[in-house]
């Protein structure tokens, strides 16, 4: 086995412009070998354009790739230690199953081809299907075949483009877990190209979100979603509440604001923003809902409110509650039984951990990253809407 | 109580829907009755007059009669064989010629022409805006002794100072590759078109530098229009007798011009007729040789 950090694939200053487009903006990222990591973002936002140039498909403008020590930016695509499920899968219709699979074997000229092959057939559970056409299997299978294809040759590297954009949503959750069984099995990175947030969170270690062609923030999934960076990884990552906030002080370990009169403190850790205007955001599942009551004491880190809408979706309700100063933020509250279902019309208080707020830099697009809807492959960014 | 629903159920299935059902069912073989009318008129009758001619006997004067006279086959062969050899011969050829020529310019207009696609593909149909035989005919200008090709030939020194091209097997197969291209270039275009670029990017990933992935992917799946083109050029050029007729010399004479000289200037119809059906089996033959062995039906 080769020391894991020798084999990292890094992105030095990759760009790539198409005439006067940028698409991909000087991007810098070391990918550890054996993780799964995710290019997350918006259609038009680059990650592809990456993948293809870490693939050889496309030439960076500048920068380099490197995998270990070695730059392969100017390699020709079939002599990278990299391979790629494409999108639609690519798969070859005038070969079965088994010739697809053995295809980059054959080319490199390895032996024992049939074995190889039936093994890789057995991982991604299509044992049996070798002598069938591409043009015979279900959709779920032909993923499985474009995985086979691409992961018996052990590349390096893994790429995997939007591979599960074409399967229906029951399929793709549970594709989603066996790409991760596979990864965990072969132990190869995997870099995986998706604009679906929760595609993202589900398999990979590590996320990069990405827009407009750079990268808006990188870290673990949990991380990205409990303290984002940016307003556009706070609305893209899941849903987010933001308010303008005015920092009235510090203490040792707190930021303290004003947020139209209500006080709230914050970690002074969870704040990216500087001066005194930020934004302060919390995830609709932290805030909690009670009926306001009369002996409401003016604790800090609460809103008052009234509900404009409760729609109840089963293990959820989701309210809608338009704040004392008329802004309205979404508040998600689980159907555990120890609370009755709110009605619209009533006054409510909102509250919640001085741990599950966060600050970001005031000057961003509030709609920044928003997502319109979930199954919409076009998304606003911040870019669109400026 | 049972009986009144039945019967109101069962009254739509009365007399009139049961005609109309069976006019529904015969429709198809009325539709067919155009097309199978032609067929009989123009395929049918013609075939089995063109076999009862060939085991005729007889004389121009005094005409002829059916007399299963077999012999006429043998006797054709016998006489004819060199033609049909050089028919076929040729019309190889040219159809190798075609192809080689074709297969670039489609896999141009398909992949690389970007927005002069179409003009390319109406450049390609374009001599078909003239007839055949004006064509022909031109080509017979630009091969003729005193042209600008036989010249520069001459002046290079590939032809001798009295060497010529008008006359000669080479005229033949030109004019016949000539004029069969565009029957080779178009069914590869319409093959090669619907060959997603994704799948070489696919087959580049795969350790496959362009020449393997164009021997692995894009020429297999171009196969269905190799098999088209050259079936289009190889059975009217195995036939064709123009292209002698202007471009040739009698040695070049192919079966075609033995039939057209034996029906219309011998009037031996029962040797033209003999010839035009070993004529016919023999391409039948090899045409459905060729496609078993081309295994086209797996190529969806």
């Amino acid at each position: 086995m080769p020391e894991g950090s020798l084999q990292d694939l890094r992105l030095v200053g990759l760009t790539k412009r198409f005439g006067a487009m940028t698409a991909v903006d000087d991007i810098e990222l070391t990918i550890p070998s054996g993780s799964f990591f995710a290019l997350l973002g918006p259609s038009g936002c680059g990650k592809t354009t990456t993948l293809r140039m870490v693939a050889g498909l496309e030439e960076p403008t500048t920068g380099a790739i490197l995998i270990g020590d070695q730059d392969i930016s100017r390699h020709k695509p079939y002599k990278r230690p990299v391979n790629t499920v494409f999108q639609n899968y690519a798969l070859f219709p005038h070969l079965d199953v088994f010739e697809n699979v053995a295809f980059g074997l054959r080319r490199r000229g390895v032996r024992n081809v049939k074995q190889q092959v039936d093994e890789m057939l057995d991982l991604v559970e299509l044992s049996g299907f070798g002598p069938r056409k591409p043009a015979q299997l279900s959709g779920g299978q032909q993923q499985r075949v474009a995985l086979a294809r691409a992961l018996i040759n052990r590349p390096q590297v893994l790429l995997l483009d939007e591979p599960l954009g074409a399967l229906d949503l029951k399929l793709r959750r549970q594709m989603q877990l066996e790409l991760k069984r596979i990864q965990v099995e072969v132990g190869l990175t995997f870099v995986h190209v998706t604009h679906d947030q929760e595609e993202a969170m589900t398999m990979a270690d590590c996320i990069a979100v990405m827009n407009a062609g750079h990268i808006e923030q990188l870290g673990s999934p949990t991380d990205l979603y409990d303290n984002p960076s940016t307003v556009f990884v706070a609305n893209f990552l899941g849903q987010s509440n933001l308010v303008r906030a005015q920092v009235t002080g510090t203490d040792s370990d707190n930021l303290l604001l004003n947020v139209q009169g209500n006080r709230v403190v914050v970690p002074r850790a969870r704040s990216r923003a500087e001066g005194t205007e930020v934004l302060l955001g919390v995830r609709p599942e932290k805030l909690h809902l009670a009926p306001a009551s009369a002996d409401a004491t003016p604790a800090a880190n609460t809103f008052t409110g009234t509900v404009l809408d409760t729609s109840f979706i089963g293990v959820s309700t989701q309210y809608v509650v338009r704040t004392a100063w008329g802004q309205e933020v979404t508040a998600f509250a689980q159907n555990d039984g120890r609370a009755a279902l709110v009605p619209p019309g009533a006054d409510v208080v909102l509250s919640w951990h001085p741990e599950h707020g966060f600050c970001l830099d005031a000057s961003e697009d509030l709609t920044a990253g928003v997502v319109i809807d979930d199954e919409a492959d076009v998304r606003p960014t911040a870019g669109a809407r400026t | 109580m049972t009986a009144a629903p039945t019967a109101r159920i069962a009254s739509p299935t009365g007399p009139a829907s049961v005609v109309r059902r069976k006019r529904g069912r015969f429709l198809p073989y009325w539709l067919l009755l155009p097309g199978l009318a032609w067929l009989i008129i123009f395929f049918v009758v013609p075939m089995v007059t063109l076999l009862t001619t060939s085991l005729q006997t007889g004389d121009p004067f005094n005409g002829y009669s059916l007399t299963w006279h077999w012999a006429n086959y043998s006797d054709a062969l016998r006489t004819y064989h060199a033609q049909l050899i050089r028919s076929f011969e040729y019309a190889a050829i040219a159809t190798v010629a075609a192809l080689l020529i074709a297969y670039p310019l489609a896999y141009a207009i398909a992949f690389k022409a970007g927005r002069w696609k179409n003009v390319l593909l109406v450049l390609v149909v374009a001599p078909f805006f003239t007839s055949f035989l004006v064509r022909t005919l031109a080509w017979e200008t630009i091969l003729s002794d005193n042209g600008f090709v036989v010249r520069v030939l001459r002046d290079v020194g590939l032809l001798g100072a009295n060497g010529r091209l008008l006359a000669t097997p080479v005229a033949v197969v030109c004019g016949l590759t000539y004029n069969f291209l565009p029957f080779m270039t178009l069914p590869l275009y319409a093959s090669l078109e619907k060959i997603d670029p994704r799948l070489v990017h696919a087959a580049n990933d795969l350790y496959a530098n362009s020449f393997t992935a164009f021997w692995k992917v894009t020429w297999p799946m171009s196969m269905p229009g190799v098999v088209g083109g050259t079936l289009l050029t190889f059975i009217p050029a195995a036939g064709d007798f123009v292209n002698v007729q202007f471009l040739g010399a009698p040695q070049q004479q192919m079966i075609g011009n033995v039939i057209q000289s034996r029906f219309l200037v011998a009037s031996d119809y029962p040797v033209a007729s003999s010839l035009s059906v070993m004529l016919m089996f023999l391409i039948l033959v090899l045409v459905v040789v060729y496609i078993r062995r081309a295994g086209t039906e797996e190529l969806v």
